[in-house]
């Protein structure tokens, strides 16, 4: 399941457009995602979810800053994100299901702050990408 | 899985301004499900399925309504789509994993068209309820 090369400069030329802003999307995404499915707490009791928690927003840079260096590192997500799958698979153990929701959360999110951008093809290239980067993420699980 | 009251009141508060765009909103959803889920397009062999095809736009009208149905029935949601209920069950035999797809689908379109309106927890209460029409959708299945 690799990216053509259309599906790449796609996700690049939003990735772009997102300038310094991922932090802010990613943490608009998490909320969402506590929010609409509750369950998804369940692997953050050390955190303060309640709206606008700092350390949401802190979590949320984390997770921007994974999919920008996942962005920059299309030919090699397995190797660029290594340390992250190890994470996930030793330690944090997230069911990788709830990938998914995080992901509807972030498409639903970029969809909001970027209609005009957000053709069926650019999110069809974004599904496909964040699809990948979980996929390496649960890769280590077993 | 029942709505809360405050559910409902946020359900109904923007199906106006989706009701205005019914066709549309339809339509886009059917691209954007088309698009990033290809496998979906099995269910329709019969069907021109190029954006903006006319069939397409008939039967993204058909789909809003329902849910619109669901909306002005939404105590009683399960008689209201009865025979829609039945029609999956027996004829059309969708897979109820494409039913998720779906919706978040059609959430997208509805974050992309109403990026103010669509809050967070305008987000969670109708991803609540169309979990609650997809699993009516599919109840009679066995």
């Amino acid at each position: 399941m690799a990216l053509s090369a259309a599906e790449r400069a796609m996700v690049r030329a939003l990735w772009r457009k997102l300038g310094d802003n991922v932090g802010v999307y990613a943490t608009e995404a998490l909320e969402r995602t506590f929010l609409a499915f509750p369950g998804t707490k369940t692997y953050f009791p050390h955190l303060d979810l309640s709206p606008g928690s700092a350390q949401v927003k802190a979590h949320g840079q984390k997770v921007a800053d994974a999919l920008t260096l996942a962005v920059d590192q299309l030919d090699d997500l397995p190797g660029a994100l290594s340390f992250l799958s190890d994470l996930h698979a030793h330690k944090l153990r997230v069911d990788p299901a709830n990938f998914q929701l995080l992901c509807h959360c972030l498409l639903v999110t970029l969809a909001r702050h970027f209609p005009g951008d957000f053709s069926p093809t650019m999110q069809a290239s974004l599904d496909k990408f964040l699809s990948r980067v979980t996929s390496t993420l649960a890769s280590k699980y077993r | 899985m029942s709505l809360t009251k405050s559910e409902r009141a946020i359900i109904m508060s923007i199906w106006d301004k989706i009701g205005m765009q019914a066709e549309a909103i339809g339509t886009e959803t059917l691209d954007r499900l088309f698009s990033s889920f290809p496998q979906t397009k099995t269910y329709f062999p019969h069907f021109d399925l190029h954006p903006g095809s006319p069939q397409l736009r008939t039967h993204g009208s058909k789909v809003v309504a329902a849910v619109g149905d669901a909306v002005k029935n939404i105590d009683n949601i399960a008689s209201a789509l009865t025979k829609l209920s039945e029609l999956h069950a027996y004829i059309l035999r969708v897979d109820p994993v494409n039913f998720k797809l779906l919706s978040h689908c059609l959430l997208v379109t509805l974050a992309a068209r109403f990026p103010s309106d669509f809050t967070a927890e305008v987000h969670a209460a109708w991803d609540k309820f169309l979990s609650i029409l997809s699993s009516i959708l599919t109840e009679k299945y066995r």
